[in-house]
């Protein structure tokens, strides 16, 4: 690759547009396809689809993943102990929005 | 290069045994995890805190560094050992068995010059590679101005991509993307460049690459999710009186009815001029009362006008028990 070369990429909103397999899902949030798993069991990720060969992720289950395991692996925490942190923090987030609701 | 004082960064003393190091690591990670932290620095932070625990709790790395670290008190200057791992010997081999997370981070020079470099490491993570394989999705970061969310916009962006070269050294090379940023893109959104990861072997497909949207601080306009928020400054006669004003907007001046006896901090909306997209956020302007100086004759004369036509008015007068 030349270091000069300036390539136009093209680019899409995961969280609006892309939809993932369990296999893109585990590329690109770099996790092990048991992490996903572990997740999916924790009712963290919600993918429509019987089986993992049909699921289907939505654009934000990225985001959702990629934080979980940071939060495992820099906290050392079990992706249980995850789960249980990211809900805590969405829990946070709906409090800051709209502390009626809650 | 700057020496970093670990200890320091943990807030623990040199003769901290490995479990106070651990635990002061632990109690700060919490505090500072840039997933968890509302600290407006968590993440330069906890880089560094993760720095300096992957310095101190590995005994060896912890004595090479003890050892350097006393140089530098002795007012000898710090240089780093002239190659890569030499100078200390370490179990394993290259990156000095750095634990997983550490090989995922991006140290400092300093910590690289003393152990190894980090970046770049993980990609040999994978167990035994087949002969064709799509390359690795890669992620970063992309700082945007707020406007270019509003218009949609055509921006180049230095990308530095860590390659492995024959002898297995990592460098960093620098690459140039024409990327177009998305209308109504969004604060922590991601874009997705396909193809633009790494590149695949055996002439399988490349990875793609995914791009976190972190906007630039605006000195007017602040971001809350798909809302924008201001401030405007408005004179005591408009807030009192009511009054038709000229307001800045990202999408250019529009004309805004000021409702009479508007008090300091009024929040006004204006319906779906936040960042645009199917549902479009809205744009928050929040009336600051701005007074004019009593400095020159002409206003204090008008302020005493106003304070003998209120003899009894007590702006206090809700705080009396």
């Amino acid at each position: 690759m030349n270091p000069s070369e300036l390539t136009t990429a093209h680019s899409l909103v995961v969280e609006e547009y892309v939809v993932f397999t369990f296999t893109d899902l585990c590329r690109a949030s770099g996790a092990h396809d048991t992490q996903v798993l572990a997740l999916v069991e924790e009712g963290l990720l919600e993918p429509t689809g019987s089986s993992p060969q049909d699921w289907q992720f939505s654009g934000p289950s990225l985001q959702r993943a990629r934080s979980a395991l940071r939060l495992a692996r820099e906290l050392e925490l079990s992706l249980h102990g995850a789960a249980i942190v990211m809900d805590l923090l969405d829990q946070i987030r709906g409090l800051q929005e709209d502390p009626s609701t809650q | 290069m700057e020496f970093k004082d670990y200890y320091a960064t943990l807030g623990v003393a040199r003769t901290a045994t490995q479990d106070e190091v651990k635990r002061a690591y632990r109690k700060l990670a919490r505090k500072y995890h840039p997933d968890v932290s509302k600290e407006p620095d968590a993440e330069a932070r906890f880089k560094a805190l993760a720095e300096a625990h992957e310095a101190l709790i590995d005994s060896e790395r912890r004595a090479a560094y003890d050892h350097i670290a006393q140089r530098q008190a002795s007012g000898q200057p710090f240089e780093p050992p002239p190659g890569r791992d030499s100078g200390f010997e370490f179990r394993g081999t290259g990156d000095g068995g750095l634990s997983r997370g550490a090989q995922e981070a991006q140290f400092s020079d300093f910590f690289e010059s003393l152990f190894g470099r980090s970046s770049g490491r993980q990609r040999g993570r994978r167990d035994a590679s087949p002969s064709s394989m799509q390359g690795e999705d890669h992620h970063a970061k992309v700082r945007i101005d707020l406007l270019d969310s509003y218009r949609g916009a055509q921006r180049t962006i230095s990308m530095h991509l860590p390659v492995i070269d024959a002898a297995g050294h990592t460098a960093l090379q620098e690459r140039q993307l024409d990327v177009r940023i998305p209308k109504g893109v969004r604060q922590g959104q991601h874009l997705r460049l396909s193809g633009q990861g790494a590149v695949g072997q055996g002439g399988a497909k490349a990875g793609d690459l995914y791009l976190e949207i972190e906007f630039l601080p605006h000195p007017v306009f602040r971001v809350d999710g798909c809302d924008i928020t201001f401030d405007l400054p408005v004179s005591p006669w408009e807030a009192a009186l009511g009054a038709s004003i000229t307001a800045p907007t990202p999408q250019g001046p529009v004309q805004l009815s000021i409702p009479p006896d508007s008090s300091q901090g009024r929040k006004l909306r204006l319906k779906g001029r936040g960042l645009p997209g199917k549902e479009p956020g809205d744009l928050y302007a929040v009336l600051l009362i701005a007074l004019p100086p009593a400095a020159l004759q002409p206003t204090k004369d008008a302020y005493e006008a106003l304070a003998r036509a209120f003899p009894h008015y007590n702006p206090r007068n809700a705080m009396e028990a």
